[in-house]
């Protein structure tokens, strides 16, 4: 799933700076899964700001509301009923999400309540880390279901580096070294035979690098 | 003869060459470059030029290549994956080539959270051995990546690092391989103070025929201080520091410590003329270039061949 | 300070700081009348929430009462709690509360006097820092949830 971070308070609080009504809008997806912006953050989000607002003697009206997600335009519907009477929204989804509710409510500013972070794992109840880069050309079949992109600090496709001490990286002792992950891997699965041919140059132009990405399924189109 | 190199014809020429390593400055000081290079004059073959070394901002390793070459030095420029795209390696690489540079060391390079701007973007593009790839495919196919044919092809001696003592230990020698399989001439490995377990490598290695299809250089650095012995076993990725090391190093006290460090490192090299596979020392006298004349002599490695 | 008198709410668990809190009454030992007690089943059901919401609503002072830790009725209701006064301090801070308004403690069944100990201290940590720097805010630009409190705050016979 994305996983997300709340913005820092302090953040937030000075982008709502000379408003008195705000929507905080949660998303039951992502967000919620990762706690970052589900109905709780939403609820303690609102809180916060309006104890804030408090302490300085001014008022802060908010309207909780949590969407079933942000990225689909038919769960915007619930937001449309209540968007004309609020000057801004603070979204807690996703990046994309955000956006969205950018492109769907024209006249309303939509704010980020979070940062966006990774598409990750929950490898533990409060922990989350990251495997995918979104790359649009996996390899996952030739490194033992290991991302050298995501999960190597520097993406090499030949690792590991001359950094990696004791299985873990160079960059942060407690983040482990992609390639001695996939290499303990390939060994468990009898396949090391496969890593002794240089892995070729990646085609940089399915990801980012190669500008905004559009998927499409014809025969899904209305 | 692939580049017509110094380093490249004493290597087939079946001597034991050294090189030598220049850090630039931080900084557009030319005097600092000269200065280094005079230390190393005729006491090394060829001088490697790091590249944004642990991602400190430096004079660029093209620039002070091209520097060597007007002092009549031969460089080893270093080129790293964490800066520049394919594009930029490329063009760099005809640059260099244009400008006299004939030995070239494709390397991964340090992440960027070690050095002084820990919030640049990273490009690792390619890797090490992609990039040994790249500069083979541009000296032997007259090609670039995208497949066009170059208008004078480099012809570079195409050089890597090993780290035998970093993670995984039994597959650094797979890797080597795959060094070599990228089209690698030469190796130059990192500093090593644990001669038992280099000498075992080399067996790994010879034991593939590795030693057969590339030079290896095992690399040296003098220590100056037991802090720095320590600093090295503990601090530095990939480094090996024995425990006996330390404590001659310890022993020596503060007066004899860059003494003993340079005992050893005489040592060290004499020991590595003895292991079969090894065609040369790296020397990388770390802030010390005024030591290399020393232990090069000491070591019996002077005078320098000269090339006819 | 002029005769202010905190509002002081207690997150007390069933099982230990609830029955301390009865085990004082009966030992007919003093604490402040400050202190306003909630039963939970377990201090592992208070959420963040709950703590900020008690601010918001007019306390100038919280804290959540669990079992001993490693005695917790629910085996770790108790970390959890922890936890979140930890996380809820945090915010509090931020927002311009003070995480020192927030405490956690933790007791047996039998330590009614401690109960009664950590009543008097709370309450007058409180008394010290002053009023909830929200409801204070207010008294300068009452707000309509500030007459609200205001109103709250005299049906409890506080002024």
């Amino acid at each position: 799933m994305i996983i997300a971070e709340g913005k820092p308070i302090k953040e937030i609080l000075a982008m709502i700076e000379g408003y008195d009504k705000i929507i905080v809008a949660g998303c039951k997806g992502c967000v919620t899964v990762c706690s970052a912006g589900g109905e709780k953050e939403v609820g303690i989000l609102a809180s916060a700001l309006r104890l804030a607002r408090q302490t300085r003697g001014k008022a802060l009206e908010t309207k909780e509301i949590t969407l079933e997600r942000q990225c689909d335009t038919e769960y915007l519907e619930p937001l449309r009923e209540i968007a004309d009477h609020y000057p801004v929204v603070i979204s807690l989804a996703c990046g994309a999400g955000i956006q969205f509710l950018a492109e769907k409510f024209r006249k309303v500013p939509i704010l980020p309540g979070v940062n966006t972070q990774f598409i990750g794992v929950t490898e533990e109840q409060g922990v989350w880390t990251e495997r995918c880069q979104a790359c649009g050309n996996c390899v996952l079949d030739r490194t033992g279901g290991i991302c050298p992109v995501a999960r190597c600090s520097k993406s090499l496709f030949n690792g590991p580096c001359g950094g990696s001490k004791s299985g873990k990286c160079e960059v942060d002792s407690q983040v482990d070294c992609g390639w001695q992950l996939i290499y303990d891997r390939m060994k468990e699965l009898g396949q090391l035979d496969k890593l002794e041919e240089p892995m070729p140059i990646k085609d940089w132009s399915t990801s980012r690098d190669g500008g905004p990405r559009k998927r499409v399924r014809e025969d899904l189109k209305i | 003869m692939k580049s017509g190199s110094r380093l490249e014809k004493l290597l087939a020429g079946g001597h034991f060459v050294v090189t030598g390593e220049l850090g630039p400055p931080k900084g557009a000081d030319v005097a600092v470059v000269e200065k280094k290079a005079n230390l190393l004059k005729g006491n090394v073959d060829s001088i490697n030029v790091t590249d944004n070394q642990t991602a400190i901002v430096r004079m660029s390793s093209i620039a002070v290549s091209a520097l060597l070459i007007r002092m009549g030095l031969e460089p080893n420029m270093q080129m790293v994956c964490r800066d520049r795209n394919r594009i930029a390696m490329q063009s760099d690489i005809f640059g260099a080539y244009a400008l006299g540079i004939r030995n070239i060391l494709c390397l991964s390079g340090d992440h960027q959270k070690f050095g002084n701007h820990p919030t640049a973007k990273n490009v690792f593009d390619l890797d090490s051995i992609q990039l040994i790839q790249t500069v083979k495919k541009m000296r032997d196919e007259h090609k670039v990546l995208g497949g066009d044919e170059i208008e004078g092809a480099p012809q570079m001696f195409i050089g890597a690092a090993a780290n035998p003592f970093a993670d995984p230990f039994e597959y650094r020698v797979i890797r080597l391989g795959k060094k070599a399989t990228a089209g690698v001439d030469f190796i130059q490995t990192q500093c090593i103070y644990d001669m038992d377990k280099f000498e075992r490598f080399m067996k790994m290695v010879r034991d593939r025929g590795l030693h057969e299809k590339v030079f290896i250089l095992a690399g040296v650095t003098p220590l100056k201080s037991v802090g720095m012995a320590k600093y090295m076993k503990e601090k530095v990725a990939g480094m090996e520091v024995p425990d006996e090391i330390i404590e001659r190093m310890r022993k020596a006290g503060k007066e004899k410590a860059r003494e003993e460090g340079l005992s050893i490192c005489v040592e060290q090299i004499q020991r590595l003329r003895q292991v079969p596979g090894v065609h040369g020392i790296h020397l990388m006298a770390i802030e010390w270039e005024d030591a290399v004349h020393g232990i090069v002599e000491r070591a019996g490695l002077l005078p320098r061949p000269e090339i006819l | 300070m002029e005769d202010f008198e905190p509002i002081v709410i207690a997150f007390c668990c069933h099982y230990c700081a609830y029955t301390a809190a009865d085990l004082a009454g009966t030992m007919r030992l003093q604490y402040p009348s400050n202190v306003r007690i909630i039963r939970l089943p377990c201090t592992g059901k208070v959420d963040v929430r709950h703590l900020l919401e008690a601010f918001e609503k007019g306390a100038d002072g919280v804290y959540v009462a669990g079992c001993m830790e490693g005695d917790c009725h629910f085996l770790k209701g108790n970390f959890r709690a922890k936890k979140r006064v930890a996380w809820a301090k945090k915010i509090l801070e931020e927002v311009g509360i003070g995480g020192d308004r927030l405490e956690m403690y933790n007791m047996s069944a039998a330590m009614g006097p401690r109960f009664a100990e950590v009543a008097r201290e709370m309450t007058e940590k409180i008394r010290k820092l002053g009023p909830n720097p929200a409801k204070k805010a207010e008294r300068k630009a009452p707000s309509a949830e500030g007459k609200e409190i205001g109103k709250e705050r005299h049906a409890q016979g506080v002024t």
